[in-house]
């Protein structure tokens, strides 16, 4: 039997939240966390509330933090999570939360939006692809692949203390993901956008972001990129 | 997503309510790629033999001005996701990088294999998502993000005027008015034990359509796409085996150049995965029981793995604890796509048949993706359509509802009573007090379908499984709540998910008992050989009274000859 220990919290009936201990039945096997949490919704409480969706690892629903490591729940197995025999189950940190491992993620989301997601090149497209060489595509690998699970910038001290301001390793990301597209075109526009002492410049290279991301990512080396970006950009 | 982008373009205002976030949705799992002839791998593509590809595909019962619709528009519909941001692969010369996928060929199937589907590395489909969802950004189209559609709102002319929706955060239920519905709702994976699919893909769209009268078509049809990753069903592409890799059983033999000797690994889909579930069921399966087969990609080498199939590397490694540089994947045929749904036209418009048995318009209600039968899926989906499917139609959908916008809509509003008739299924599940938990019922209709109504299909245990339904109907129908709080409860929406399991999962039954005949996905053992006397034609199913009725195929295109039916060989 595992023991489970999950974070609770019901707006409606709690005070304040609380750890509460589930013993499942794994039947030895080296399930994932998400397998876990289904089994604790089938068959000892169905209203343990979580989200998912793809159980794969490419949607990004699950970012959940496990003994204390932010991870994706559907492909985080017991072998690397379980220590001591024990499961903690708790939200990913520093976000408000809704219910149990359901956060609020609203200003995660915010920042995602302020870095102008998306290509912008008003020169009239042609008839058929923009062309890009391998060379320049290889450019955006380990920028696109991003999931927006927010393991990263809620593992990040940083972003804990300016959620507002700081855009954070995920909005960065994809910030740098945009800069560094041969075919976008807005790359002063998005600097000036990022220049002051939050949106970027919070970073401390603490590389938390690096250590937990599930797709293998590195922020941390992309908002390195930024920087020199913005410093070249003011000299 | 690509339906809202044009219709926030068009400026009319557009709201999406989708019950996840909305880069969480299925489409991001696809992997392999977008088919479209752009005429990049090869400049003499073309269209035509796309469209020629399709019809023989479905076992010629997609619709052939849809399918043409589809591969002549595709080209403009991939260059604007191109121009949105998407990070295609690339070619040496700077186009879009094209992989060989199955069915694919060029010349009317004279030329040999083409390389036709429009690939970024293995994450095509959350490429295509995330650029989506990044222009409607871009575009400030409305979201109610983490809100889920329950019913659909008819007036009393019988035209949708809207859903009836709840905000999974707060409880809130609202009817949500609207002079155009279009249902991009996705499959239904999750009717069967094994699935590719996501948790999330339940049926909602056919749920919400056949409690509202509308009919369903060809849900006899689910591909079972050959390599589900065996024991935990996640899917691996078939770009594998168009990048070189192949299926082998216990005697490492390539057991498909048996089955198809010119297209082998590539041949269709439900080909493949009656040529697996074969080996294993005469004994050349893998494994200590024997039951499944292994995908070869370690030839290949570590850099091409690494380079064009990094996800499925990943994944193997993750799922089945294989690294596929060194060794096989143990894969299955596992359920993966609804061929069928609800029947729209090209425009995306959702059709109904009038007692005449001629087509009638549904005024109000659109649908597009995989929850649409428009059809180009015919029996059997080609690897690489669905994507662009979805998009194609999504867009066409959103230019079809601008123009009639601008034209002008004017639908009765729905009375009180209406709304209150959409409503009546929600307020049942919240008074009611006992009843049976989702979770067993759910696994009980999954086990169901997995055992009477997979890749080989007999009429008497067909039977045997409408009748295990029709027990768990009423069980279904009166699911009790685990939980009553209004914040974030997700027991509430897996009950209202599995009723819209339930409702797609008995179309389905009563459809492949009915259609006695095998063609595309659907394989009975009792009636081995395709009927075109008598089925060469679309299903129907009414959920009132469980009725089947036939409906035509289009077979004119309008710019190419018909392409006529003939026996399908890979």
């Amino acid at each position: 039997m595992l023991q489970v220990s999950l974070y609770r919290y019901n707006p409606e009936t709690d005070q304040a939240p609380y750890m509460q201990d589930f013993s499942v039945d794994t039947g030895d096997r080296d399930l994932m966390v998400l397998d876990v949490l289904e089994l604790i919704k089938a068959d000892l409480d169905g209203s343990v509330t979580y989200r998912r969706s793809c159980r794969e690892g490419v949607c990004g629903s699950d970012g959940l933090n496990m003994n204390g490591k932010n991870g994706l729940a559907c492909i985080t197995p017991l072998s690397e999570s379980v220590k001591g025999g024990k499961l903690v189950i708790r939200p990913l940190p520093g976000l408000p939360v809704i219910r149990d491992l359901v956060v609020d993620m609203s200003l995660f989301y915010a920042q995602y939006e302020k870095v102008q997601p998306y290509l912008q090149n008003p020169t009239p497209a042609p008839a058929i692809e923009r062309l890009q060489s391998p060379e320049e595509r290889a450019q955006l690998d380990g920028l696109y692949e991003c999931i927006l699970c927010a393991c990263c910038s809620t593992s990040c001290p940083s972003f804990w203390w300016n959620p507002d301001r700081f855009v954070g390793p995920a909005g960065l990301l994809q910030a740098y993901r945009f800069l560094a597209d041969s075919r976008d075109t807005a790359t002063e526009d998005r600097l000036a956008k990022l220049d002051d002492p939050f949106s970027v410049f919070r970073c401390h290279g603490i590389q938390n972001c690096v250590n937990v991301c599930p797709k293998g990512l590195n922020p941390t080396k992309a908002i390195g990129h930024i920087r020199t970006m913005l410093l070249n950009r003011a000299t | 997503m690509r339906a809202a982008l044009q219709l926030a373009q068009s400026g009319y205002k557009t709201a999406v309510i989708s019950k996840v976030f909305p880069t969480r949705s299925h489409t991001v799992s696809a992997q392999g790629g977008i088919t479209c002839a752009i005429a990049s791998a090869d400049p003499q593509d073309d269209w035509r033999w796309h469209m020629y590809d399709t019809v023989k595909g479905s076992d010629y019962i997609g619709d052939q001005d849809a399918i043409e619709y589809m591969c002549s528009v595709g080209p403009e519909a991939i260059f604007e996701l191109e121009h949105m941001g998407l990070p295609f692969s690339r070619t040496e010369e700077g186009r879009i990088y094209q992989r060989p996928f199955g069915g694919q060929s060029k010349n009317f199937g004279e030329g040999g294999q083409a390389a036709r589907t429009c690939a970024a590395a293995d994450r095509t489909g959350h490429a295509l998502l995330h650029t989506l969802y990044q222009n409607n950004i871009k575009n400030e189209t409305v979201f109610f993000n983490e809100w889920f559609a329950v019913d659909l709102v008819k007036n009393q002319d019988g035209a949708v005027v809207g859903v009836i929706a709840i905000c999974i955060e707060t409880g809130e239920t609202v009817y949500v008015k609207s002079k155009a519905t279009v249902f991009a709702t996705g499959g239904a994976g999750r009717i069967y034990a094994s699935t590719t699919n996501a948790h999330i893909n339940t049926g909602d769209g056919m749920g919400m359509a056949l409690r509202a009268g509308v009919p369903a078509q060809d849900m006899e049809m689910w591909q079972f796409h050959p390599t589900g990753i065996y024991g935990a069903g996640t899917l691996v592409t078939e770009g594998c085996r168009g990048e070189g890799g192949y299926l082998v059983n216990k005697d490492g033999e390539r057991f498909m150049e048996r089955y198809a000797p010119n297209a082998k690994d590539l041949a269709g889909r439900d080909v493949v995965a009656r040529s697996m579930v074969l080996e294993i069921l005469e004994g050349r399966g893998c494994g200590p029981n024997g039951d499944h087969v292994k995908l070869k990609l370690d030839h290949l080498g570590e850099e091409v793995l690494e380079s064009r199939l990094p996800g499925i590397c990943e994944l193997s490694r993750t799922f089945a604890h294989v690294d596929p540089v060194k060794e096989p994947i143990p894969v299955v045929p596992t359920c993966h796509y609804m061929m069928g749904g609800i029947p729209t036209n090209v425009h995306g418009q959702a059709l109904t048949v009038d007692a005449q048995g001629n087509d009638a318009l549904i005024p109000g209600l659109y649908a597009c993706g995989e929850v649409a039968c428009v059809s180009v899926h015919g029996a059997n989906r080609l690897g690489g359509n669905s994507l662009l499917d979805l998009v194609v139609f999504g867009r066409a959908s959103g230019l079809f509802i601008e123009k009639s916008l601008r034209e002008g809509i004017e639908l009765r509003d729905a009375s009180q009573t209406d709304i209150e008739v959409a409503g009546a299924r929600l307020e049942a599940l919240n008074a009611r007090e006992q009843g049976e938990q989702v979770s067993p019922l759910r696994h009980e209709l999954q086990e169901i379908m997995q055992n009477h109504f997979g890749v080989f299909r007999t009429g008497e245990f067909m039977r045997e499984g409408i009748s295990k339904l029709a027990d768990l109907r009423e069980r279904v129908e009166n699911v009790a709540l685990a939980d009553r709080s209004n914040a974030f409860n997700t027991s509430r929406i897996e009950c209202l998910e599995l009723q819209n399991l339930f409702e797609t999962a008995e179309a389905t039954a009563v459809v492949a008992e009915a259609r006695d005949e095998s063609r595309g996905a659907h394989a009975r053992e009792d009636f081995t050989e395709r009927d075109d006397e008598n089925w060469l034609c679309h299903s129907l199913y009414h959920s009132e009274g469980k009725q089947v009725s036939k409906r035509s195929v289009n077979f004119t295109p309008q710019t190419v000859e018909t392409f006529q039916p003939m026996a399908r060989s890979y």
